[in-house]
């Protein structure tokens, strides 16, 4: 092992020392991500600027068992980005080329730190990139195969998982593995994306996008209370009808957001709906017609369809000011992250309420009505003695509601640090084992982003027996057939 | 003979699994038997480990979409209790002459078939699965909801393992609403570059299909595009225009189309020949076709995702590959047992790092190498 001063030495011959941060003022910059509350400055931050360097920089943390996390742009919610005392942070904000566009195949090659945005701009008008995580603008395409992000979409169009086609990775002993949807064997890609910087990082990765839809409609309908809104939502999903996106805010976070953004929501409505529907103009027509009929059927008090694209920006505006307009109602939140089968929805949100009336703190409500991803946001003032441990246990108790429903305590922002202490109410310790074999055969030494997603601490040993070589294998390479 | 074992619970399948295990044993485990040939030939198995008696549906919820099934339940029969309530598993491989094959089977080999154009691969349907390994652990992955991101995919890793990680026991998947109305737009060209280049402008355009195939047989192929939804007739006349445009012969709207769909899946599959899927970027597709007409082959396959299903003789095979565009990945499916014993089916290797990891991750998951050994990619 050598002495942090050598490494850092080491490091700034790869990257060049403007790219090697050790002060403290610079260190401060980076000790967290977006969840803001877990802070820890690393031994140093690097700044690759190639995919050559981060695989010297990996390599060099390797040879000296110092270990590393990866960082896209830092909006990640559960502090997966989080550095690792005594380790590097290792910054991919250089790497932010788009290598190639071919939108004949509906194949676009990106370096990690390219925006998620910018895919879908750069395969504009006729294309684009479903996955859009609400921090679309400035989050990495690199953090979202961390996390296999999700966003407003995903009900009908899925997943960061369903959108990555291949990966070249860098694995924590700096050797490098090409992983490719289409090619025969372990489906590794899918096993890589989702795993939170804990199995490698990815230095290229090539995504599908897909025709823009040809219609686009929208509504958001108010009603007095989010049981109905609930109902709502379970009848155009029992019509057989799959929403572009489908969201939903409570009484609170209409008002927060309303007060934002000023864009005429209703404050006397206890649930606001957004239901977009895209698709082929004739289809999206006939089903827009249907939905209208069931939110009203559903006894929507005012239902609002977008007349244009203005009107559809205005329309999302609220709904995605509903984070940061919490600001009004108290000066910090956490924000939680279970999912539900949509299906308990009624009960879970009236549970709550319950838990809400016996903290005495405020929780708003906003959620992926379609696929039962809620947001509860749970307002505290950390000014106030003990509140915010108060509002860190009701938190948890919502999570805990979550599961006991048959859901899961994270949707779309990941484990991270924030809840590896809830993973064990998901997974027993069978499973947890299981998920470390996985860890152990992509990173033995757990150098690459120690102390996330599980529980506690592990280490891989060594694997029982001699490996029986197959034939095939000892002739080297297997006969084409 | 191998020896046959039918465990009727999770924890027995785990103990019959590592038992065999720990004896040294060689453990194929077989659902439907619909596609017990597919990878490398292998020496025979020590037992067979059957999931014919982990065949409940556990749950199916209807309201939100989802189900919980057991390993060896014949998919038919769970597609059967979807359909009753107007929903799918947006999964339709060929499932055998009896229908036979089973959720696990086409799970571990991640089969699939049309509907993969709008709702992806096995893989995409799985929300959570439960697994043994073969030191007799149970181990549970993703959950029961349609968006999770708890814990590491597993379910991804088993999918299409072709059973040499462990015995999937049971999984929970995604539904999808049943089309209450579907039209399929069919055309055809003797040019297989007419027909690739059709097909390739139609996946272009939005016209969210339910699939987008491609059949090439006896020096003619064609197009096959479905919509499905209640304007499904409506958009049908718009693709049928556009496939004229494009210079595709005898455009025509069929609105009783299961039995052109049932054709494509069974397409997939060859009895006496040799069956290679073949993998390529969709715009190989018209070498592609090509190459199937150069070896007197027949074909269908997804224009959009690329995957292209020739059926050849063993005679031509070398042909086929031979005009295959570079970059084309083939894979060996059915095949002659003469066939089988003389090459790979997998081909070499592909990416050396990706290769060494999936050695590291056989070795973790079943270092006793009980598994189905041999029987995978490169000789795991």
């Amino acid at each position: 092992m050598e002495s942090g001063a050598e490494l850092v030495d080491r490091l700034s011959g790869i990257c060049g020392a403007d790219h090697v941060l050790t002060h403290p003022h610079a260190l401060a910059t980076y000790r967290s991500d977006a969840l803001a509350h877990y802070r820890q400055e690393p031994l140093a931050v690097v700044l690759p600027g190639s995919a050559a360097e981060v695989r010297e920089v990996v390599r060099l943390c390797f040879e000296a068992r110092v270990p590393w996390v990866a960082r896209g742009s830092g909006t990640g919610l559960s502090g997966g980005a989080l550095p690792v005392a005594d380790g590097v942070l290792i910054v991919l904000s250089r790497l932010r080329r788009i290598l190639s566009v071919d939108l004949e195949d509906g194949r676009v090659v990106v370096e990690p730190g390219v925006t998620n945005l910018s895919i879908s701009r750069v395969v504009a008008p006729t294309h684009f990139y479903p996955p859009d995580p609400s921090s679309q603008i400035v989050c990495s395409i690199g953090g979202n195969i961390a996390e296999n992000s999700g966003g407003a979409h995903c009900f009908k169009y899925g997943f960061t998982t369903n959108y990555v086609t291949g990966l070249e990775v860098v694995l924590s002993d700096g050797s490098v593995a090409q992983l490719d949807r289409d090619a025969p064997g372990y489906d590794l890609l899918g096993a890589f994306v989702g795993s939170e910087g804990t199995l490698g990082v990815a230095t290229r990765i090539e995504v599908r996008v897909v025709p823009r839809p040809e219609s686009v409609r929208t509504l958001v309908a108010f009603f007095e209370h989010t049981a109905q809104a609930g109902e709502a939502v379970s009848a155009i999903v029992a019509a057989g009808i799959v929403p572009g996106a489908i969201e939903m805010m409570d009484r609170l976070s209409i008002k927060a957001a309303e007060e934002a953004t000023g864009v005429g929501y209703r404050l006397d409505a206890g649930a606001a709906l957004v239901v977009e529907l895209d698709g082929p103009a004739e289809e999206c027509e006939a089903r827009f017609e249907e939905v209208i009929a069931l939110v009203e059927r559903e006894h929507a008090i005012e239902v609002r369809v977008a007349a244009d694209d203005t009107e559809r920006e205005l329309i999302w505006k609220a709904r995605k000011a509903a984070f940061a307009a919490m600001g009004r109602i108290a000066p910090a939140y956490y924000v939680q992250d279970g999912v539900i089968p949509r299906t308990r929805l009624s009960e879970v949100l009236q549970r709550i309420d319950e838990l809400s009336a016996e903290y005495g703190l405020q929780v708003a409500n906003v959620f992926h009505a379609g696929d039962g991803n809620l947001h509860p946001l749970v307002c505290y003032d950390a000014a106030r003695d003990g509140e915010p441990a108060r509002a860190e246990e009701l938190a948890g108790l919502i999570v805990k509601t979550c599961v006991d429903a048959g859901g899961s305590i994270t949707g779309e922002h990941g484990v991270g640090v924030d809840k590896k202490a809830y993973m064990p109410s998901m997974f027993a310790e069978p499973d947890l084992e299981a998920f470390q074999r996985l860890r152990c055969a992509f990173d033995p030494h757990g150098l690459a982003n120690p102390g996330k997603v599980m529980p506690t601490p592990r280490l891989c040993g060594e694997v029982p027996g001699p490996y029986r070589e197959h034939p095939l294998e000892r002739a080297g390479v297997a006969t084409r057939f | 003979m191998p020896r046959q074992l039918r465990p009727a619970s999770f924890e027995a399948a785990a103990a019959a699994l590592s038992g065999a295990a720990a004896g040294g044993e060689a453990v194929r485990i077989v659902g439907g038997g619909s596609k017990l040939r597919w990878g490398a030939a292998a020496a025979p198995p020590d037992v067979e480990l059957r999931t014919e008696r982990l065949d409940r549906i556990l749950e199916h919820n209807q309201g939100d979409l989802t189900a919980v099934l057991e390993a060896g339940v014949p998919l038919a029969r769970a597609q059967a209790q979807f359909a009753s309530a107007g929903q799918m598993l947006a999964l339709d491989p060929f499932l055998g002459p009896d229908h036979e094959a089973t959720v696990g089977g086409v799970l571990a080999t991640a089969d699939s078939g049309p509907l993969r154009h709008r709702y992806g691969a096995a893989r995409d349907l799985v929300l959570g699965m439960t697994v043994a390994l073969s030191d007799g652990t149970v181990a549970h992955s993703g959950g029961k909801v349609i968006k999770n991101v708890a814990g590491y995919d597993l379910g991804k890793l088993f999918t299409g393992s072709l059973g040499t990680l462990g015995m999937i026991l049971s999984v929970s998947v995604r539904l999808h609403p049943l089309p209450s109305r579907t039209a399929t737009v069919v055309g055809d060209s003797a040019e297989p570059g007419t027909v690739a280049r059709a097909a390739g402008r139609l996946a272009a355009e939005p016209l969210e299909l339910e699939a987008l195939d491609v059949a090439w047989s006896a020096g003619r192929g064609g197009v096959l595009a479905r919509c499905a939804g209640s304007a499904s007739e409506q958009r049908a006349r718009r693709i049928a225009e556009l496939m004229r445009g494009h210079g595709l012969d005898g455009v025509q709207i069929v609105t009783d189309d299961a039995e052109l769909w049932a054709r494509q899946r069974a397409g997939q599959r060859s009895d006496r020949g040799a069956m290679v899927r073949v993998a390529s970027r969709p715009s190989a597709l018209p070498r592609v076709l090509e190459a199937v007409q150069a070896a007197d082959a027949t074909a269908v396959g997804r224009a959009a995702t690329g995957h292209t299903f020739v059926a050849v003789s063993p005679a031509a095979l070398g042909t086929l590959l031979g005009h295959l565009p570079e970059g084309a990945v083939p894979v060996l499916l059915d095949a002659p047992d003469e066939l089988r014993a003389a090459v790979d089916p997998w081909g070499p290797p592909g990416d050396r790092g990706a290769y060494e990891l999936m050695r590291r991750v056989k070795q973790r998951f079943d270092p006793a190498r009980a598994c189905n050994p041999g029987v995978f990619v490169g000789g795991i």
